[in-house]
């Protein structure tokens, strides 16, 4: 049985020039960059290409990229390094309700140690809206943390808007990309962020790498303290292999970028009429438009989205009913109930992403297969009983 | 994540379905806060003859009330009364402790159903209609947390020693 992967918001698998390039460096370069022996320096070189490489993503200048163990480290980074660079000079910060858990939980931790947080709704489509942000602007204000587009529901957010009031009030402003980067373009020469995390296992990069632009003159304390590398930012002996992965998955990611794009389009819609047309009661979750071209949320009526994933993987298809770090959890997720939808409909959830391997082939698969397995659950719900004789 | 005992009862649920005319209906949890399980009845002689389901649920809930419908299959009233939510999970050798509480859900349905039984046979209960237990949230001054155990005082949101969310749902 061949397999269907439709879980890339989980994790990607390596590029094949990633996986090359990180066995280079395993089979040949073990210096420290910071020895200024000729080991040292083989390895100072490929750390800094890969600087340039992710820096080029972005299309930042290399000395603004700080590389971290991936996007929660990036974000817990940007968040707790400016809360307490400018903890003198206020203590409120302002993000939205259906952020990641990795920021949602770094705020209640600074909620601990009396910040104030304000905590934004989205609309329906999960869209926060921009003069809500500047209504919330205090003197106190500190920080807006907003993500670039969501890791659930696929809702890009106007963060050129945002940036431009952050910068108007002179309010540091992060947005946690880690769903977007690799994935749509991002040019931060023309979007007033001054800092975003990434993290190079959304785009067919090592996992446990990611990183932190800081746009140079942003105040932010260190979140690994120990000695002087990332430019004094980051403590620690760098993850040279992780690092030089996410160098070259970002330069891949930007040079396929220009034809995954349409295809991932194409995609998209062939899941989304299809499914229209073989399933009944289904709800589309996350902006019509403004939205990742890789990400499908459907909310499925009367069943719930464990029991629909665990037969599909039987089946051989690989989707996730939302994201995997929060898939412990019991509660229906925080981004869904977020956008106003009911508890029930929100526990019918399935989270299909595609990847750089993805086909039209694998949707016409899903598209084969998904129908029955619906139907199987439907017929064992209580609920389903009940509104067929409504 | 789930023992191959549980995977096979979800995979492949036993007595899902309905029974019309069922001597005796339970239902508990509702869809909103998370699992709902039905559980029919027909009863001969106090001896529970034939049990059917209907959950919407985890892969747990569903394989809770396939396992809970086979081990009180063939038993007496009171013989089922005494099943508990532990019986059942053992019999599925065991489920992921985040997941425990789809099998109170499950003896819960049974014993509701049994009770509804009973009532009817008292004649306490609408004829037709099954017994509603409202899956309220457990009334507790303390509660503890399901991943590290540390007691946490009454509706705290999360655990204030390891941060993990607390399910006040159930």
């Amino acid at each position: 049985m061949s397999v269907v992967y439709l879980d890339n918001y989980a994790a990607t698998p390596l590029h094949p020039k990633v996986k090359e390039g990180m066995h280079q460096i395993v089979d040949n370069v073990f210096g420290n960059p910071s020895s200024d022996h000729r080991f040292g320096q083989a390895a100072a070189e490929a750390l800094d290409q890969a600087r340039q490489q992710t820096a080029a993503l972005l299309n930042a200048e290399p000395q603004d990229i700080v590389f971290t163990s991936g996007g929660t480290e990036s974000v817990n980074h940007a968040i707790k390094g400016v809360a307490f660079s400018q903890r003198e000079k206020g203590r409120h910060i302002i993000t939205t309700n259906i952020e990641h858990k990795s920021v949602l939980n770094t705020l209640r931790t600074l909620r601990l140690v009396d910040y104030k947080i304000t905590s934004l709704d989205v609309d329906s489509h999960g869209l926060v809206d921009p003069a809500a942000v500047a209504q919330a602007i205090t003197a106190e204000t500190i920080l807006i943390t907003i993500q670039m587009a969501n890791n659930e529901i696929g809702t890009v957010q106007p963060i050129a808007e945002i940036g431009r009031i952050a910068k108007e009030r002179k309010v540091v402003f992060h947005t946690d990309a880690v769903a977007a980067a690799g994935i749509i373009p991002i040019n931060v020469k023309e979007l007033p962020v001054d800092l975003l995390s990434l993290a190079a296992n959304q785009f067919n990069g090592p996992s446990g790498v990611g990183a932190l632009y800081v746009r140079r003159g942003t105040p932010i304390w260190p979140l690994i303290e120990g000695g002087v590398q990332e430019n004094r930012k980051r403590a620690g002996t760098e993850n040279l292999v992780g690092i030089v992965g996410l160098g070259l998955a970002a330069e891949m990611a930007r040079l396929e970028m220009p034809d995954r794009l349409p295809r991932f389009q194409a995609l998209r819609q062939k899941l989304i009429q299809g499914l229209q047309e073989r399933i009944p009661h289904l709800v589309f979750n996350g902006h019509p438009t403004q939205v990742l071209p890789h990400l499908v949320s459907v909310s499925v009526e009367f069943i719930e989205g464990e029991g629909l994933m665990l037969l599909l993987d039987e089946e051989g298809i690989c989707v996730a009913t939302r994201s995997a770090c929060a898939s412990g959890s019991l509660r229906a997720s925080h981004v869904l109930i977020g956008t106003g939808m009911d508890f029930a409909l929100a526990q019918g959830t399935l989270l299909i992403t595609f990847g750089r391997d993805t086909t039209a082939a694998d949707i016409d698969r899903l598209l084969e297969v998904m129908p029955g397995v619906v139907q199987t659950l439907r017929d064992m719900s209580p609920i389903y009983q009940k509104s067929a004789a409504n | 994540m789930y023992s191959p005992t549980v995977l096979d009862h979800f995979k492949n649920p036993r007595n899902v379905g309905e029974i019309s005319e069922a001597d005796g209906v339970g239902e508990v949890g509702n869809p909103v806060c998370g699992d709902m399980i039905n559980v029919y009845l027909k009863v001969n002689n106090d001896v529970i003859e034939d049990i059917k389901f209907k959950t919407f649920g985890c892969g747990a809930a569903i394989a809770v009330s396939s396992m809970l419908t086979e081990l009180a299959k063939g038993k007496t009233l009171d013989e089922a009364m005494k099943i508990t939510n532990n019986d059942v999970a053992q019999a599925l050798e065991g489920l992921p402790k985040n997941k425990l509480h789809c099998s109170n859900l499950g003896a819960d349905a049974l014993h509701a159903a049994i009770k509804n039984y009973r009532d009817r046979q008292a004649n306490k209960a609408v004829s037709g209609e099954g017994e509603k237990v409202p899956h309220a949230p457990e009334k507790i001054d303390a509660c503890y947390c399901p991943y590290c155990d540390m007691e946490n005082k009454g509706e705290a949101p999360f655990c204030k020693s390891c941060g993990a969310d607390l399910p006040h749902e159930h």
